[in-house]
């Protein structure tokens, strides 16, 4: 054989030549090239305003002058002792509880037909079906709420239709979680954040329940467990990294909102509300950041809880 | 005879592992050269050595005479058949076979007329327009062979490139790569743990072992002669037994090893055995023997009459059978 | 899991049920924006009309709120695309020490409240003394941005075999051109996808947007004003039915050609 080209080649030179050639001498040099852009922004800009969000929690306000003092104090921190603010955090706690379990209820059904008989067309369909909410624009969700839960709106005009004006009375005569209207109201509160974080319970209680293998149900029932006790027993558990997962988000996102409950809503304040509040037209800064610091708590106990059920898997 | 791969003392560490370990080989050009070995005996890691995915920690490695060390897989004029051919999943064949010509800047039609060559040696005239995903995995194999060779490589290096494929079709390949080789006259270097493989398509082979390669030799040689215990145990279904016990005249402590068909069946005069067991295995048959407690595998023609189990045979062999080995390993 | 069976009749009527109840609210928009009614939120509306499209196409404040949320989001979502690959490609292509924790940290953004970064943010340009501007939205933005298109990217990065850089390179191609004809076409459709699920995410945004635009309007503040004080109801139901289109075809569009992209990939396994 002839071979006219030499084994090794010269390459094809000029500044893209010899500067693969460099890059493929030094790989350790081109991954530091790559993640010096996104660690760069992500550590200046993100984690760089978080320290500064944890610092200004450690000023406090000048009450006279309303002037940020900057001296270390825990004084603000103190602040969040306060019965009110105390109760401010109870409620947003106990509203993520509620929307939690009730998203976790609503989604089980969509989640468990579209992992478990969908497929084909539907498969697609049921995806779509939840993606296309989730991406949704978050405000115009909100919007259509607030068209729906007034007074002369949808929602009215159907219980009037079924004689039914009487029933949704008495609901809303209800203290705390009643009021004037659906759209005043603690439960319309509610009612909105588990329309809006629903699909993120879905997604992942989805995912949880495709791992399931087909046969164990039948397995169960095989071994004469009712329905009942099948879920019970073998669905749920299985299910329940997926609930988890998917209760990271509806936990989240329910501590940190302010603009669901200012929309729709009584005028007790959550702790995003709070911390809007204070920051903006009380300019009281040390305050806002001292609230924000209990989500993260919160979340990162939440989050420990969760990885040690194993919930990361489902995400 | 110009040699086209020469490795001088070449180590790769990844931290404490030693996957090559001070390798010396020399590969002549125009040659079938098989490496042999288990999973994670360095066989590959050498492949990719030549080829340039890695650099070694240590030694010199020669391709056609020039140092590759510090060479770009880009710059070297050495192709290779992956594991999992690797084809482009978002090319058509054509495209794919026509890779590496369209990176040197050959022209279109120039380049399309010679990967339908390619296609051809390969035997898949007009699969061009396909995409991989449309090819079954025998198909993919010669779409990566294809687009190796289109390169016309000084050396084809082919890592386990059967090894996805069944056996009907593996022994299909293995006849068709050896004719290829033949024709084409390049040095294919080709990585495999079967040594049923190895054995049949190469001119020689290495085996590996740990990093080191432990015997470099002809079919024949290692086949016939393995030096260690651990050639003998590896390549086929040699007997390894004490030295003093096959052939009176060796020394105590040695082991030799002694091929199964070596062992033959006689009317008297050998030594006495017996049947423990036996496995029919088409032409062949395979017997279990037990002498004086040693432990000894014999294949005999099945045509022949054969003793039952549990029954009392002579069998013998020829001293010249016996090969002695390196005790130590 | 599958099941050849038919699903019980009352799971398939709580499942139908419950994305109705995903789907209906959304629907309910579009009836609105062709209302009669002004005053109120009056069902069923007492008559339909087109004329409030002309009058929001006469709308200039809307129109600037929408030219600052495609500006934003535009640059927010290329500044999140380079970003977003490079850290991908890093973390998927070797494995080096701290990989979990650069994964963790694009993760945080969106895994912790919006308003956390939204406050975090405004109180570090207030200790740096930053004035507002479009570039300090921007900055929100493309910081939560990046998990989307690195969550795209590293999947498909994933998925696509290690083998073919090497195979491209064997085949002569050097950094560059492997880069421009194998990782680019292979990834390519992940990252527009990604990039596609950005712009919808930053076009949308607003808890965080209101900590860090100071007195600009972009059209989801426009919206949250409306909602807090309405002021123009039926110019806001057109605008909210404009949003939902918007933001659906981006969605659509990542939805084909990551589906389009799984499939192929799967069959070359």
């Amino acid at each position: 054989m002839n071979h006219p080209e030499a084994v090794i080649t010269p390459g094809r030179g000029g500044l893209f030549g010899v500067a693969s050639d460099y890059i493929w001498r030094n790989p350790r040099m081109f991954l530091f090239l790559m993640l010096l852009p996104p660690l760069l922004w992500l550590g200046i800009v993100y984690l760089g305003s978080l320290f500064a969000l944890l610092v200004q929690s450690f000023f406090s306000i000048d009450e006279f002058s309303g002037m940020v003092v900057r001296e270390f104090t825990l004084k603000t921190y103190g602040e969040l002792l306060h019965p009110a603010n105390l109760d401010i955090i109870l409620r947003t706690v106990s509203t993520a509880i509620v929307v939690t379990i009730l998203a976790a209820i609503v989604a089980f059904p969509i989640a468990y037909y579209a992992a478990r008989y969908a497929r084909g067309k539907w498969k697609a369909i049921f995806y779509l079906g939840v993606m296309l909410p989730l991406w949704s624009s978050y405000l115009v969700k909100i919007y259509a709420w607030k068209l729906i839960l007034a007074k002369e709106g949808i929602l009215n005009w159907v219980f009037a239709k079924l004689h039914l004006t009487w029933l949704l009375d008495a609901i809303l005569a209800i203290p705390i979680i009643g009021g004037n209207s659906l759209s005043v109201s603690y439960l319309g509160t509610c009612l909105v954040f588990l329309y809006v974080w629903l699909p993120f319970m879905i997604l992942p209680m989805q995912a949880a329940l495709e791992r399931v293998p087909g046969n164990l149900l039948e397995a169960s029932s095989d071994l004469g467990a009712q329905p009942g006790q099948t879920f019970r027993h073998v669905l749920l558990p299985l299910a329940l990294p997926g609930v988890i997962a998917g209760s990271i988000f509806t936990f989240s996102l329910t501590l940190g909102d302010y603009i669901i409950p200012q929309i729709i809503g009584s005028s007790r304040l959550f702790i995003g509300q709070a911390v809007y509040a204070h920051q903006g037209i009380a300019g009281n800064i040390p305050l806002a950041a001292a609230f924000t610091i209990v989500p993260i708590v919160i979340m990162g106990f939440y989050l420990w809880m969760a990885k040690r059920q194993g919930a990361f898997d489902a995400l | 005879m110009t040699i086209s791969v020469q490795f001088s003392g070449v180590c790769r560490f990844y931290g404490d592992v030693k996957a090559v370990d001070t390798v010396d080989l020399s590969i002549q050009e125009g040659e079938f050269f098989a490496m042999l070995g288990p999973s994670g005996s360095g066989k590959t890691t050498c492949l990719r050595l030549i080829a340039g995915f890695e650099q070694p920690s240590a030694g010199h490695i020669e391709i056609f005479g020039e140092t590759a060390e510090l060479v770009p897989p880009y710059r070297r004029h050495v192709n290779t058949v992956f594991q999992d051919y690797a084809l482009f999943p978002h090319l058509n064949i054509l495209d794919n076979v026509a890779y590496g010509l369209m990176i040197r800047g050959i022209k279109k039609a120039e380049r399309y007329a010679e990967a339908e060559q390619a296609l051809d040696l390969v035997q898949l005239p007009g699969y061009g327009a396909r995409k991989p995903s449309e090819l079954s995995g025998g198909q993919r194999q010669r779409v990566a062979l294809a687009r190796a060779l289109v390169n016309k490589p000084r050396v084809l290096l082919l890592d386990e490139p059967l090894g996805a494929l069944d056996l009907k079709l593996r022994e299909q390949m293995q006849d068709e790569l050896k004719s290829l080789q033949k024709v084409l006259g390049i040095t294919f270097i080709f990585v495999t743990h079967d040594q049923g493989e190895a054995l049949s398509m190469a001119d020689r082979i290495a085996i590996f072992n740990q990093g080191k390669v432990v015997q470099v030799g002809s079919p024949e040689d290692i086949y016939q002669r393995p030096d260690t215990r651990f050639v003998a145990d590896f390549v086929g279904s040699s007997n390894v037994i004490p030295a003093d016990f096959a052939d009176k005249t060796n020394t105590a402590g040695q082991w030799a090893s002694l091929r199964p068909e070596a062992v033959r069946l006689v009317d008297s005069g050998g030594r006495t055995a017996v049947v423990i067991s036996r496995s029919y295995l088409g032409a062949m048959t395979r017997l279990v023997l037990d002498i004086n407690g040693i432990r000894l595998n014999a294949l005999s023609p099945s045509n022949q009459a054969l003793p039952a189990d549990g029954e009392q045979i002579q069998v013998d062999w020829d001293s010249a059978d016996v090969r002695l080995m390196d005790s130590s390993t | 899991m599958r099941s050849n069976q038919q699903a019980p009749v009352s799971l398939k009527i709580a499942a139908a049920a419950g994305l109705l109840f995903l789907h209906l609210p959304i629907l309910l928009i579009f009836v609105y924006a062709f209302t009669t009614e002004e005053k109120s939120y009056q069902w069923p509306p007492p008559g339909f009309t087109l004329k409030w499209f002309a009058v929001t196409w006469g709308r200039p404040d809307v129109w600037a709120a929408l030219k600052l949320s495609l500006q934003v989001a535009s640059i927010s979502t290329v500044i999140a695309m380079l970003l977003g690959t490079l850290c991908a490609a890093a973390v998927s292509r070797s494995k080096f020490f701290g990989r979990e924790t650069i994964s963790l940290l694009v993760i945080l953004p969106i895994a912790l409240p919006g308003i956390i970064t939204g406050i975090a943010l405004r109180s570090a340009f207030s200790l740096a003394e930053i004035p507002f501007s479009m570039w300090t939205i921007i900055l929100g933005h493309a910081t939560f941005c990046v998990v989307v298109i690195y969550n795209n990217a590293v999947a498909r990065f994933r998925r696509s075999s290690a083998s073919l850089i090497d195979a491209s390179m064997d085949l002569g191609a050097d950094g560059f051109q492997t880069f421009r004809y194998v990782i680019l076409p292979n990834v390519g459709t992940a990252l527009l996808a990604g990039g596609m699920l950005a712009f919808a995410l930053s076009f949308d945004e607003v808890i965080v947007t209101t900590f860090t635009a100071g007195q600009q309007t972009t059209l989801p503040i426009w919206m949250l004003e409306e909602l807090v004080r309405p002021r123009q109801r039926p110019v806001t139901n057109v605008v909210a039915m404009v949003v939902v289109l918007v933001t659906f075809l981006p969605i659509l569009g990542a939805y084909y050609m990551t589906r389009d992209g799984d499939r192929v990939d799967g069959q070359a396994r």
